[in-house]
């Protein structure tokens, strides 16, 4: 694995690279300059304690939270300074921690909504009903359903029509990954995608994380706590802690890492003094 | 690998002022951008002709920009800028309610201003009756007093029973709901107020010289001093209630996160009625005050005031009670003020006209040039962010 | 509700449906009764004191026994007395059978409220307030009294109060047929009343004025057996359609795909058929209103698509009528002071457009950004920052300042008519054809990638933008529409009256545009469009009488109380699109789903959902 992954570094360019990202809070230091590169078709995972950091970078990276110092490149260009639309229409696209769907938009709708970034048609096309605005709605519903389909059975049929708020939690989090995928995006930042989830459907979707990149193509980096997920999915793991990278490396490396283990388990009181 | 757009580099100090969403400008940014200036250059250029015209109002540059520019005299400006004070206060007192609902619940009461005007015409209602026994005249502190004393019970029922009545069923709703609601109370408390009272303005009983004529000191009427004393004392009380008693840190605390309030054994739905109540009170004070000032109150009294008053607390940074004053003394400047002393000079005619146009586009170039107001918002725990 | 709560409720739900046994008599709850009895009075008193029942007391329903005014009296009692009868229904809390419980509680409610009246006739007679409350007069005392003293007033109120109570409490007993059948009886009945003068208009027109002239009375009002046989006729009627009227709704609802579409395309013309026919026959008058309502109609669509669709409360929106009557006029008019190229009123109509879609931005740019709240308060500064300009002395030379515009030529349409305010029928068909293109255009839009756009903004402006949608772009482009279909209105507004003042565009037109929308059902076409008939048509617009030309003074007064009471009990309006009551019962739905077994939980994850049902409800608020 770790093999695997060195070799896609040295083959290309990082799709998403940080230098000395830096996010400050009034003062407190959410992210304090982190350099972190993704290579295209890898699963990153972040990890870390609570209040590491690690949502503010995915906030970061999306503009949804302003960097304040440091630089995002995505694809060699940087994203700083973009509103968050323009990020994701780069081909970026993101979940949240806290299912965040148009709960009374129905399925089918939420999903056909995230692809306005790749359609261009407008009033004028929509009003005068042409060819081409026609052919584009049938598209975006057509790449709805595909995608919808890729969850299996759970999302499709008599579901399509039903509104959000209707669905299942774990239906929640598999349509907000679908949402995400129809935005057509390169890189995939997932948000404890399996967070409240029983052992089985966690098992599921992580089978499905390694089947979004492996059939999809995206390059992922996601943030989880839970460990066996962790080591399922990761290509390569970087822990984070108090805003700043830790450790980084595979599964197995970084679990024996002394600073890792402290920065989940606290310091030795004699130590600390 | 080299940064492309134009991208600050690394440890480039970014502290200036961001474009709300980021450095990238789009089309709107633009616009606005280009809008701030013109504002500015408006501004600019009619103080500068202003200057010009004081100085001599033959000076080129005066006649340029206005070729009838006659010039303010030293008591016309005085003149000016007390009523503006005296108006302001009044202002802010009517302010110190929106911000505290809107500190408190997160939503604008707009029908705020019908309170003010309930104030207003329960007054004219006591003062009145007071006329016709004898009492106005022989004496004038103690029915001023009487009437402050009713005028202030029935403007803090009537928002104590617009919070039980509309606002309360609907805690919890989407924001905008109370807002609509509200409009539509504030409907009702006018048009009520119409088919009760009549359509017609009615007056207040004549008051006593001493108020009406410019004093010694100052050269100003006795009324507007009486106004700003008022207003700074009831504002001075206010803060008392909200900083130091108990009740004022059950405020702030609701305000602060109602939920995590409630778990500490505080009783919200009290504390917020107390919140309306004391924002009723001030806007019923306020009532008074108007009808003394203007001695006519009519149904829609309420109605500019009221935006006024809101724009006031949003100039102060809603949510903050200073604040609410600061806006409100601003606010009431500004517009008795500006028109004179920056259309004016620029050839625009009919200016007092455009008084209310004045404050309206000072409440729109705050929120364009700094929305969180001057001193800063307050805003309960979900509005932040 | 909690998670662990929902079950239990629907292991009990399958009691619900036996009823208790009626209650005793006079185990009331007394509280509720002296609570409501209070409300009552204070607001029999208000509405006396506000000179409604005299005012009203000229219209005639049914000759002889009704009139409005009286009708205004009782409706308190009424209503009051219903209310007293209403069991919360509970799940798994037994549900009392209703029985003279109700109709003795109903009594006494109705007493109480009527006792209003008899405590307001015995004031009248002895004090004086006059001064600050206009109408407390000799007028007033008469009507309560029927002209036979105070003792009579106290007396007869008491009576009438108790009477209508116990008839209110009555309906709580009767069965839901019997129930249902009286309802449209004492409906119909009204609305014939009511709507008098539409009616006997048409009539006239369609030459069936003998038939109408029996049923109305030659000074106003139904004549008693009229009204008698009308009420028996339609009570017929209504029991032997019971049940099928809503069978055929089903039907239709059930109907999918191209059998569906062919029965709202066919409902479609139909109605458009009834509208392009219908004025011919309706004389001068009706026709005006149907233009006023048109015009309004035009208004509400082009608010609903800013505030149903987008989400964005646009208080200023009378700005834009303003602007698109303005442009109109001076484009059109001779008399313009600075500019009048006299162009032709189907020229000046792009000028409109354009000038409006530049306001439109000018507007929108600097508010779209702000929170919603301040948007509104923002707008509605703009709304009467438009209109202070158009008053002031200062652009005077362009817009004639408080003198307006007059004089403006009426709109000629490629030479085939003329259409002013003097030919309304003629407007209104013009009104008709904007109409359609409005409706058009939001029915489009909304199912567009725009319109998925604007509802995603509307529910989570955050996600939206992550999602990759330019969100002020993509509001911006709702508000410009908006003001694009409301200056329409604006331009034939001032082809239609021929003149413009500043005085006409009020914030207040602002906020009864914002009313009949939220009446109506925001985001609803078919809602909106009802709104403002029934509104506008009926109660009139903010100069524009109704068809009750009597409630002129209190409309604005029952829009306020309308809207009040539209956000309490029904926020999704009157008829609501589906996506808005999903909006606003969120949560109820989602439980009523969780009991009817229609949320999935084939994920073995049936604890989590009424969870996460709060937790996303919260997230939305």
């Amino acid at each position: 694995m770790s093999n695997a992954s060195d070799a896609a570094a040295t083959a290309a360019e990082p799709i998403l690279e940080t230098r000395g990202l830096s996010v400050d809070f009034g003062g407190l230091k959410a992210l304090d300059g982190l350099d972190l590169a993704v290579y295209p078709g890898e699963i990153v995972s972040i990890i870390g304690p609570n209040g590491a950091g690690k949502t503010t970078l995915f906030n970061a990276i999306t503009a949804t939270a302003p960097a304040t110092e440091g630089d995002i490149l995505f694809e060699g260009e940087s994203l700083i300074g973009l509103d968050p639309n323009r990020v994701t229409s780069r081909g970026i696209a993101r979940t949240f921690q806290n299912v965040r769907l148009f709960a009374n938009m129905t399925v089918l709708e939420n999903v056909m909504v995230s692809q306005h970034c790749r359609t261009r048609q407008s009033v004028v096309g929509a009003l005068l009903w042409t060819k081409a605005f026609r052919r584009e709605e049938q598209e975006i519903r057509q790449r709805a359903e595909e995608v919808l389909s890729y969850f299996g059975n759970r999302l499709v049929g008599y579901r399509f029509d039903q509104p959000a708020f209707t669905l299942s939690y774990a239906n929640r989090r598999r349509l907000e990954i679908a949402r995400a995928m129809a935005t057509q995006p390169k890189l995939i930042l997932l948000d404890e995608p399996v967070a409240g989830m029983n052992p089985t459907e966690s098992a599921e979707l992580t089978g499905l994380i390694g089947r979004l990149r492996d059939e999809w193509g995206y390059a992922i980096v996601v943030i989880e706590h839970d460990m066996e997920v962790v080591r399922e999915v990761s290509d390569r793991v970087v822990v984070l802690d108090h805003g700043t990278k830790i450790a980084e490396g595979d599964y197995a490396d970084v679990s024996m890492d002394p600073q890792v283990i402290e920065a989940y388990l606290g310091r030795d009181a004699t130590a600390a003094s | 690998m080299t940064l492309k757009r134009g991208a600050p580099t690394r440890g480039t100090p970014r502290g200036q002022p961001r474009v709300q969403h980021g450095g990238h400008r789009t089309r709107i940014d633009w616009f606005l951008a280009i809008l701030r200036v013109t504002v500015l250059i408006v501004v600019g250029v009619g103080l500068l002709a202003f200057i010009a015209q004081e100085i001599n109002p033959d000076n080129p540059f005066a006649r340029w920009a206005n070729p009838d520019a006659t010039g303010l005299t030293a008591a016309q400006i005085r003149g000016l800028v007390v009523s503006g004070v005296a108006q302001g206060s009044m202002y802010g007192l009517i302010a110190l309610g929106y911000s505290m609902v809107y500190g408190v619940l997160g939503f604008i009461n707009f029908a705020h201003g019908e309170v003010f005007m309930v104030g207003a015409m329960t007054g004219m209602i006591t003062s009145n009756k007071l006329a016709d026994a004898g009492l106005w005249e022989s004496n004038f502190i103690g029915s001023l007093v009487f009437i402050v004393v009713v005028s202030i019970i029935v403007s803090t029922l009537t928002a104590v029973v617009m919070e039980r009545v509309a606002y309360r069923p609907l805690r919890g709703a989407p924001r905008l709901i109370p807002l609509i609601t509200s409009i539509g109370v504030s409907f009702f408390l006018q048009n009520a107020s119409v088919v009760l009272l009549g359509p017609a303005s009615k007056s207040y009983p004549d008051v006593p010289d001493w108020v009406k004529a410019k004093h010694t000191f100052l050269q100003v009427e006795g009324g507007k001093i009486l106004v700003v004393v008022v207003a700074a004392a009831s504002m001075a009380a206010l803060w008392y209630y909200v900083d130091r008693t108990k009740t004022g840190k059950a405020m702030r605390a609701v305000a602060e996160d109602a939920e995590i309030a409630a778990l500490m054994g505080i009783n919200v739905n009290r504390t917020i009625v107390k919140v309306f109540a004391v924002g009723g009170a001030m806007a019923g004070m306020a009532g008074i005050l108007w009808g003394i000032l203007f001695r006519s109150v009519i149904h829609t009294t309420g109605f500019l005031p009221g935006i006024k008053a809101f724009s006031a607390a949003v100039v102060g940074g809603i949510g903050h009670l200073g604040g609410a004053m600061a806006g409100g003394l601003s606010i009431g400047v500004a517009e008795s003020v500006g028109p004179l002393v920056i259309l004016e000079p620029l050839g625009v005619s009919g200016v007092s006209q455009l008084r209310d146009a004045v404050a309206f586009s000072m409440l729109i170039i705050v929120l364009l040039v700094r929305p969180a107001g001057l001193f800063g918002e307050r805003l309960p725990g979900e509005d932040r962010a | 509700m909690s998670a662990g709560a929902t079950p239990a409720a629907a292991t009990t739900s399958a009691a619900v449906g036996a009823a208790a046994p009626p209650r005793p008599v006079f185990a009331q709850d007394w509280r509720r009764i002296a609570r409501m009895g209070a409300v009552a009075i204070l607001a029999q008193f208000f509405i006396s004191l506000s000179n409604m029942p005299v005012r009203l007391d000229g219209r005639t329903l049914i000759e002889g026994l009704l009139s409005l005014g009286y009708l205004s009296l009782v409706i308190v009692p009424l209503a009051m007395s219903h209310r007293v009868g209403q069991q919360v229904r509970r799940e798994g809390v037994p549900y009392h059978a209703a029985g003279a419980h109700e109709i003795v509680g109903g009594a006494l409610g109705g007493a109480l409220a009527g006792g209003g009246l008899s405590l307001l006739a015995i004031l009248l007679a002895n004090f004086d307030l006059r001064e600050p409350l206009v109408n407390w007069s000799p007028i007033l005392a008469d009507l309560l009294a029927f002209g036979r003293g105070t003792a009579f007033a106290v007396f007869i109120w008491l009576v009438i109060g108790a009477a209508v109570g116990a008839a209110a409490g009555l309906l709580r007993v009767l069965h839901p047929v019997a129930r249902r059948v009286l309802w449209t009886m004492v409906l119909t009945v009204l609305g014939a009343a009511l709507l008098e003068s539409l009616v006997e208009d048409l009539a006239e027109g369609m030459g069936i004025d003998a038939l109408t002239d029996w049923f109305y009375a030659s000074r106003g009002g139904l004549t008693p057996i009229g009204a008698l046989v009308g009420a028996a006729g339609v009570g017929v009627l209504a029991f032997v359609a019971r049940g099928r009227v809503r069978k055929a709704r089903a039907r239709i609802d059930q109907l999918e795909g191209s059998a569906r579409q062919r029965a709202h395309v066919m409902l479609i013309a139909g109605t458009g058929a009834l509208l392009v026919i219908l004025p011919m026959f309706a004389g001068k008058l009706t026709n005006e209103l149907l233009a006023n309502v048109g015009l309004f109609v035009l208004l509400a669509l082009g608010l609903n698509i800013v505030v149903g669709l987008a989400g964005i409360l646009d208080l200023g929106y009378v700005a834009f009528f303003a602007v698109g009557s303005y442009t109109a006029a001076v484009l059109t008019a001779a008399t313009s002071p600075r500019i009048n190229p006299e162009l032709p009123w189907f020229v000046a109509l792009i000028g409109v457009v354009i000038v409006t879609g530049l306001v439109g931005l000018f507007i929108g740019a600097p508010v779209i950004r702000m929170r919603g709240d301040y948007l509104a308060i923002v707008t509605l500064g703009f709304g009467e920052i438009i209109r202070l300009l158009f008053l002031s002395d200062w652009l005077s030379g362009w817009f004639g300042g408080s003198q307006g515009i007059t004089n403006i030529p009426g709109a000629e349409i490629f030479g085939l008519a003329e259409v002013a305010g003097t030919d309304p029928r003629s407007v209104f068909y013009l009104v008709l054809a904007f109409c359609a293109i409005a409706i058009y255009v939001s029915w489009r839009l909304e199912r567009s990638r725009i319109g998925r756009a604007w509802m995603a903004v509307r529910e989570d402006e955050t996600v939206a933008e992550a999602m990759g949608i330019n969100t002020v772009n993509v509001k911006l482009l709702a508000f410009v529409v908006g003001a694009v279909l409301g200056s329409f209105s604006g331009a034939i507004f001032s082809a239609k009256v021929g003149s413009v003042f500043p005085a006409s565009f009020l914030v207040l037109v602002s906020i009864v545009i914002l009313v009949v929308v939220i009446f109506g059902g925001m985001g609803s076409i078919v809602g909106v469009i009802a709104g403002s008939a029934v509104l506008i048509g009926v109660l009139g617009g903010p100069k524009q009488p109704g068809l009750l030309a009597e409630f002129s003074e209190f409309k604005l007064l029952i829009y306020g109380a309308l809207l009040v009471w539209m956000m309490l009990s029904r926020p999704e309006g009157l008829i609501p699109s589906a996506r808005r009551t999903r909006e606003l019962h969120q949560e109820e739905m989602a439980q009523d789903a969780w009991l009817a077994g229609q949320v999935d939980d084939d994920d073995g994850n049936t604890n989590g959902t009424g969870g996460t049902a709060d937790r996303s409800a919260g997230a939305s608020a």
